[in-house]
């Protein structure tokens, strides 16, 4: 899993830089054509990162004549738009059923978030607010285990979640998952709990608050963007995660979506690309939303200057 | 007894003394708070590695699955793998695969850095949206398709060929041949990971104080030493702490491999540790065999984080 991708995202989010550029001072000729110059090399590598998604939307659009003629259709004009590979991909009889495997997907993610959320806030809590014996040695500990691959893990966790009849199951799949992902979850809210200061509670004290209400009220709500931002990317963990999902749901009927994707690819028979696209497009796009969404928020900062004040 | 010291103690009335310090009670609020977390690692992850430990000393095979008694074999399976060229084969490969992939993506990703560096406000923010865009699909969306695109048959890649260079490309596999199905490989992976890489090193490269740039320009130094010897020394940390998770992430790849090979590679000749492992015991049902090299694994990536978690103590001030 990619939790600790996540992590550095985090961190490393706030590069805002103004431009280098002074208002009023002319630039010279040469150095609007060098301008322009990186400015097209800029459009480059924007076209080279973008070419691979925009090809996957402008093929799931496009009939299975014009995406198998030798002629190149690089745009669904009106004239052959057609939303038949989603069809396909979704309601065909021939494939492996689309709705269930939403339903699974979004039960074992939505379980897995609200487990980890719940587990994972409160340890932070114990983590930033208090100071006892051990405290370091466990954060360190969630650090470490951050580093085991889950794919070194998949054996000894089906043999385990086989024991205990849990496999084909969203409990059992769930269970891996929240394993998986609430080491990152500890981490990244003891970052967003920390980073409320503690003057704020400390204030609401004298003014009457007690400890927990001080915290219920001032702090928590400081938190929850902290909280949506480390829920959503529980959630693009669980959601984009194949590896576990291949071990632990193995009949057709508990497939989650990237089973599902991976079914459309086998070399059983002719491959209809329309359809995988379109079906790659299905898997994709709560992921790509989600992340556009927490990319920005992760940035954090946002109580810098609540103390100032 | 105690109650009997106190009160011999107690006659000479004691002048009012500054309040004892109270004795440290265990602190039970924090670990109650903890407790959740606790029985889940370690039930769900203490628990597995001690069990992928205990198998990969057992004879553990499908009849051991079904309930036969797994017996103690020592270090025989650690032995079977470590003399079975197929294991050192797919260790080669996988580190091979590993160090191209980093190279390729810390190169792209930090010269992607230095032009966001030197562009203007709307240009970086047109490369950014380009970044995030590759950055957030899904590893099974994005494998198929570049599979799509490199397709034998109708592939983007085969009829651009067959257009520019005139011979028939159709048909053509590029999966097929084992250092095809790599070089596809290393496209998904680097094309998906430049992003983290890029925006990791503006955000360092940005943090460098203007004048100091200024005045090595100033100084004469031009483009390529203003990199190396001014620009680089600033962001060493940054640099080998993303090589490090880049050498971790490459290492364990394993969705792409499994896709790729679905839409048509040769398994026994494309297969990376994860996928090795994978095959060994779900595939073939040898889950003490695979059980050590899953520890193998483990050892190998617990060695590799050994600087970013040391790093990572020391930054958090823990």
């Amino acid at each position: 899993m990619s939790q600790v991708r996540s992590v550095e995202a985090g961190r490393a989010a706030p590069p805002r830089r103004s431009g280098s550029a002074t208002p009023g001072v002319r630039r010279s000729p040469v150095r609007r054509a060098k301008d322009a110059g990186w400015g097209l090399v800029a459009i480059v590598v924007f076209a080279l990162f973008v070419f691979p998604v925009y090809w996957m939307l402008n093929t799931s659009f496009l009939p299975n004549n014009r995406i198998r003629g030798e002629e190149i259709s690089f745009f669904p004009t009106p004239d052959v738009f057609t939303l038949d590979n989603y069809r396909s991909a979704m309601f065909s009889e021939e494939r492996a059923p689309f709705a269930p495997a939403v339903m699974n997907s979004l039960s074992t993610t939505f379980l897995t978030l609200v487990v980890c959320l719940v587990i994972g806030f409160v340890a932070s809590i114990a983590l930033t607010r208090f100071t006892f014996k051990g405290r370091r040695t466990f954060i360190i500990l969630i650090l470490v285990i951050q580093m085991i691959p889950g794919e070194a893990m998949i054996i000894s966790l089906y043999r385990i979640i086989d024991g205990w009849a849990l496999i084909n199951t969203i409990i059992g799949l769930s269970a891996v998952y929240v394993a998986g992902v609430l080491p990152f979850t500890i981490w990244t809210l003891r970052g967003f709990v920390a980073g409320v200061p503690k003057e704020l509670e400390e204030a609401a004290m004298v003014d009457g608050c007690s400890p927990a209400g001080a915290f219920w009220r001032v702090t928590f709500p400081l938190l929850a963007p902290g909280l949506v931002a480390t829920g959503i990317f529980a959630f693009i963990n669980a959601w984009n995660d194949f590896v576990l999902a291949l071990v632990i749901m193995q009949r057709p009927d508990t497939m989650t979506l990237t089973l599902w994707l991976r079914t459309f690819v086998l070399v059983t028979q002719a491959t209809n690309w329309g359809a995988v696209m379109a079906a790659a497009v299905l898997v994709a796009i709560p992921a790509v939303i989600f992340f556009l969404i927490v990319q920005g928020r992760m940035s954090g900062g946002l109580v810098a200057g609540a103390v100032k004040g | 007894m105690s109650s009997l010291a106190t009160e011999a103690a107690a006659p000479p009335a004691p002048a009012p003394t500054p309040p004892r310090p109270r004795r440290r009670r265990f602190p039970t609020v924090p670990w109650l708070l903890l407790s959740g977390s606790i029985l889940i690692l370690g039930v769900l992850t203490g628990y597995p590695v001690v069990r992928m430990l205990v198998m990969s000393f057992q004879e553990y095979e499908r009849a051991q699955v079904m309930g036969m008694p797994a017996e103690w074999v020592g270090l025989d399976n650690y032995v079977a793998i470590l003399t079975d060229s197929g294991f050192w084969e797919v260790l080669g490969r996988s580190i091979v695969f590993m160090v191209v992939a980093v190279t390729l993506t810390m190169v792209l990703g930090t010269l992607v850095a230095l032009l966001m560096m030197r562009l203007g406000r709307k240009m970086r923010l047109l490369v950014s949206v380009g970044l995030l865009l590759a950055w957030s699909m899904p590893p099974l969306s994005s494998t198929t398709i570049w599979g799509w695109i490199f397709d034998t048959e109708y592939g983007l890649v085969n009829n651009l060929l067959t257009r520019i260079t005139g011979d028939r490309w159709f048909g053509h596999s590029w999966l097929l041949d084992p250092l095809g199905f790599f070089t596809i490989l290393t496209f998904i992976i680097v094309w998906g990971a430049i992003p983290f890489v890029a925006f990791t090193m503006y955000a360092g490269l940005s943090q460098i104080p203007g004048e100091v740039l200024e005045a090595a320009q100033l100084d004469g130094a031009g483009p390529f030493a203003r990199f190396r010897l001014v620009m680089l020394p600033y962001v060493r940390t940054i640099v080998t702490v993303l090589v490090v998770l880049s050498m971790i992430w490459d290492l364990k790849v394993f969705p792409q491999v499994y896709a790729l090979q679905d839409i048509g590679g040769d398994r026994e000749k494309t297969n990376t540790i994860g996928v090795y492992i994978y095959q060994m015991g779900m595939g073939q049902g040898h889950f003490g065999m695979a059980s050590a090299i899953a520890f193998v694994f483990v050892a190998i990536m617990l060695l590799l984080s050994v600087y970013y978690v040391r790093r990572t103590i020391k930054e958090e001030e823990l």
